[in-house]
């Protein structure tokens, strides 16, 4: 069987193409599978990073005893955005624990987004820090759910505690218009944005 | 005389084992490799390649990103960052880091940002 891969990926100008990453973060059941699977070229598919007892060092940590490796998962997808540039968007796993385990996994990011479900805020806070933490420019998409209550931007942004420059947009995960626009936000606060040099304090 | 026995569990540990040769992590090479770093052959397979090897080059005749190779090889990141080592230290793949939107101090890199907006805006 031969293989030829996804297609439409360089068959103009081969040598050139090049990628840039997007990362979806979020609380666990956020939406964040369901937001790469909407705005993605292809089905999203699953890479794992697989974790031995040798690389983890605390079982606790890990809270599995006697496992002899754990699997750490990344649905992702792909957009075209042009011949020769290719946006990857990978869902980050739910557990942010994990997060560390994969080295180097927001390095090279354009930025992230962070998902929000308004009616269980507290499952986001950590991914929140985490972006702060490492530095990762990101916006932040309440993910509107059938139930989910209307809530005034700025009172979620004080429940978040995420400072003003920080944009916060509501959509629909499911709907992949409202997920490319969530994108856009993103690209465009990562182009306003300072060299991290400058930025004040 | 018994026959040797088969590995118990030919899809697990033992399958990586084997195929990294016992290897626990790639070389300086594949080191920086990132899920979105793409991958593309430098050449046609040759005769006598380890079969994964074989099926790398096959499958990056045009670029693939790592994360997609996984997928499809159904291999986990560290063992196919130690057959991607192999790979390019033989010269036989070429490695391409995803691109970042700062580079080192300083300001964002305006033009990639409009290409990746134009392109979004096209969906």
């Amino acid at each position: 069987m031969d293989s030829k891969g996804f297609d439409g990926i360089g068959r103009h100008a081969d040598g050139g193409v090049r990628s840039v990453k997007v990362m979806i973060a979020g609380g666990f059941g956020t939406g964040k599978t369901t937001m790469v699977r909407s705005v993605s070229d292809i089905r999203p598919l699953t890479t794992e990073e697989t974790l031995t007892q040798a690389s983890v060092g605390v079982d606790d940590l890990i809270g599995v005893a006697e496992k002899s490796q754990t699997t750490v998962s990344l649905d992702f997808g792909k957009i075209g955005l042009n011949d020769s540039l290719v946006l990857y968007l990978f869902g980050t796993p739910g557990q942010e624990r994990f997060w560390f385990l994969w080295n180097g996994l927001f390095k090279g990011a354009l930025g992230a987004v962070v998902l929000v479900d308004t009616r269980r805020l507290a499952s986001s806070f950590r991914a929140i820090e985490e972006m702060e933490r490492q530095n990762v420019p990101f916006v932040i998409a309440l993910n509107v759910f059938p139930d989910s209550r209307d809530y005034p931007v700025e009172e979620i942004r004080d429940a978040l505690d995420v400072p003003a420059h920080i944009p916060i947009v509501s959509f629909d995960a499911r709907d992949r218009a409202a997920s490319r626009d969530v994108l856009l936000a993103l690209i465009r606060h990562v182009k306003g944005r300072p060299a991290v040099a400058v930025e004040p304090r | 005389m018994s026959a040797p026995r088969r590995p118990v569990d030919p899809s697990g540990l033992e399958r990586y084992y084997v195929l990294t040769q016992g290897r626990s992590g790639p070389g300086d090479s594949a080191a920086g490799l990132d899920v979105a770093t793409l991958v593309v052959s430098r050449s046609a397979p040759v005769p006598g390649l380890q079969h994964e090897h074989e099926e790398i080059i096959r499958r990056c005749r045009e670029p693939l990103s790592v994360a997609e190779l996984g997928a499809h090889l159904g291999l986990p990141f560290n063992i196919l960052a130690v057959l991607l080592s192999d790979l390019l230290d033989a010269g036989r793949v070429e490695a391409r880091d995803p691109t970042p939107a700062h580079v080192a101090g300083r300001g964002p890199d305006l033009a990639l940002l409009e290409e990746v907006l134009s392109g979004l805006e096209r969906l």
